[in-house]
């Protein structure tokens, strides 16, 4: 099985994310980026089908592309995944920050390109927190789609999967070629050892732009303004739990 | 201009977040219908008939609607989409499911987790795990928006619509394994008007359940967890409150050792009231806290359970 896996460089999840002055945007200059941390539980995903680790039979996948569209150190995102276990890259170079109808209609004619059985990708990213591109894509390609996994199992053709949602667990079977978006909890992604890092750097990255793909990218939404949310002050500090009932009754909350 | 609210249900009647979404939906225009998706579902579309404001109820179902596959949503909404100018629907893990599957099919860019409508075009929505907020207007002639129920006030009930059947569609490519509810006499955590969220600090499953459970018992309050508490184990991953979770607002969050990651803060910092107890002076919940309780939880839930009588 092939297994098709975008990923997205995006600002670290230990950075806290600060507006810019002219509320144009969130200030992104000298600030650490990194692999989005959803993906990567997709590229970790990938390479125990790969290596048959956990419940997955050897030899489940047998080769990871992995595809991210960006500015050109999204190489450096794409190496990571590379140093995890993947097998070659692809990155489709785009300096602005292309809307999630946009990035699906890219991955689609990857898809068509590469033909993979499996699209496997964080739910969302970090940084729009749309959590829309891999159910776009799932239907641009007319795919099944299995959002949310928190376990998946490839058998006979078809990917089951687990999915977390409102109240508990739905367990949903799709029939391969599907997109699979993965959940926080599906695994915890490994470190890169440093002979896999430098194996990395041997491994294939091919680059295209935009353009080459002929596909419609233009947002369709125009952002006006970025700003920080309203601010929630610090209260008073109580001496022991009978005041703060006592607080809580008066407040009405009680 | 007319919009479509897809309505959230649990198979007997619809839930408030399809309430707050109505609301959000007469805030872009007057014409707004209900569609009620499920299997067996006559009940909710006559309880959707009822929303205040709602102009009519489409009833449409199959065994993939019945578990909300979203191919099968897809299938079913987009023959209705050509009579609406938007389609809306909470962003739950349904919502958030199908929705952006719906625009695709439509060439729509979709809007993601509103929090406010400023006009019929242009909405406002989080970003960055809510450190931001971001107004975007949309150039496109159909919209596909989710919306966070929390941020809006539910529309009453009191009207008399009228429900009119469609036809549901079903999924083909997809089928429904099984699921695992978790079965509880509590209020559902988005829905609760009070929440207690337990954190790490509580050091294992046993004791979480130990604690919390008997304190939201007392308070009739549904029981909500840190994300650090949920990767430990101490609590199913559906307690988990934070902007990769459940995003909550009630008139009460007492949360108990909890640090208060960002993370975190971004699934309750909209709550009206926050009681924050934990031992460290310095944690970050007691910077948004209304009432900080600095003391071991051992020693002040104790406490609290007998100050409540």
């Amino acid at each position: 099985m092939k297994v098709l896996v975008p990923v997205k460089r995006v600002i670290d999840s230990n950075v806290k994310a600060r507006v810019k002055a002219d509320q144009t945007g969130v200030d992104l200059a000298n600030v650490k980026m990194s692999m989005n941390p959803f993906d990567e539980i997709a590229v970790e995903e990938a390479v125990r089908m790969k290596e048959g680790k956990e419940h997955h039979a050897a030899g489940t996948a047998d080769e990871i592309v992995v595809v991210s569209i960006g500015v050109t150190q999204a190489q450096e995102t794409i190496r990571t995944a590379l140093a995890m276990g993947a097998d070659r890259g692809l990155l489709i170079q785009s300096d602005t920050d292309l809307e999630p109808l946009a990035v699906a209609k890219l991955l689609k004619a990857v898809v068509d390109e590469e033909k993979p059985d499996l699209v496997l990708l964080g739910k969302q990213s970090i940084d729009g927190d749309n959590n829309a591109v891999g159910q776009m894509l799932a239907a641009l390609l007319d795919w099944p789609q299995a959002t949310f996994a928190g376990k998946i199992v490839i058998e006979g053709g078809k990917a089951v999967v687990t999915r977390e949602v409102d109240g508990g667990l739905q367990t949903v079977s799709a029939a391969l070629p599907a997109v699979v978006s993965v959940d926080l909890r599906l695994n915890t992604p490994r470190y890169a050892s440093l002979p896999n890092i430098m194996k990395a750097k041997k491994k294939e990255i091919a680059v295209k732009a935009v353009a080459d793909y002929g596909v419609d990218t233009a947002p369709r939404l125009k952002v006006l303004k970025v700003a920080e949310p309203p601010k929630r002050s610090a209260g008073v500090k109580v001496a022991d739990a009978a005041e703060l009932v006592s607080k809580l009754k008066s407040a009405g909350v009680l | 201009m007319a919009v479509l609210v897809i309505a959230d249900h649990d198979g007997k009647a619809v839930r408030d977040t399809t309430h707050k979404t109505v609301t959000a939906a007469l805030a872009i225009s007057g014409d707004v219908d209900v569609l009620v998706l499920g299997q067996g579902a006559q009940g909710v579309a006559d309880a959707a008939a009822k929303i205040t404001g709602v102009r009519k109820v489409l009833l449409a179902e199959s065994a993939g609607l019945g578990k909300m596959l979203a191919e099968a949503v897809e299938a079913t909404v987009l023959p209705l989409a050509a009579g609406y100018d938007a389609v809306l629907t909470p962003a739950n893990t349904d919502g958030k499911n199908f929705a952006p599957r719906i625009a695709a099919k439509l060439d729509t860019a979709p809007i993601s987790d509103i929090v406010e409508v400023v006009s019929a075009d242009t909405f406002v929505r989080p970003i960055y795990a809510g450190n931001a907020l971001e107004t975007v207007q949309s150039s496109d002639a159909k919209k596909v928006i989710t919306v966070r129920p929390t941020a809006f006030a539910a529309a009453a009930d009191g009207g008399s619509a009228k429900v009119e059947t469609v036809t549901g569609a079903d999924a083909s490519k997809t089928t429904f394994v099984s699921e695992e509810m978790v079965k509880s006499d509590r209020p559902e955590l988005g829905a609760a008007k009070i929440v207690v969220s337990g954190g790490r600090a509580l050091g294992s499953a046993e004791e979480f359940h130990a604690v919390m459970d008997p304190l939201a018992d007392k308070l009739g309050a549904a029981v909500g967890a840190s994300r650090a508490a949920v990767d430990a184990g101490y609590a199913p991953n559906d307690y988990q409150v934070g902007q990769t979770g459940k995003v909550v607002a009630p008139a009460l969050y007492i949360a108990i050792g909890i640090s208060g990651a960002i993370q975190h803060l971004a699934g309750m910092k909209d709550s009206k009231v926050i009681a924050a107890i934990n031992k460290d002076p310095d944690a970050p919940i007691f910077q948004i806290a209304d009432y900080g309780l600095v003391q071991d939880y051992k020693v002040a839930v104790p406490e609290l359970m007998k100050a409540l009588g």
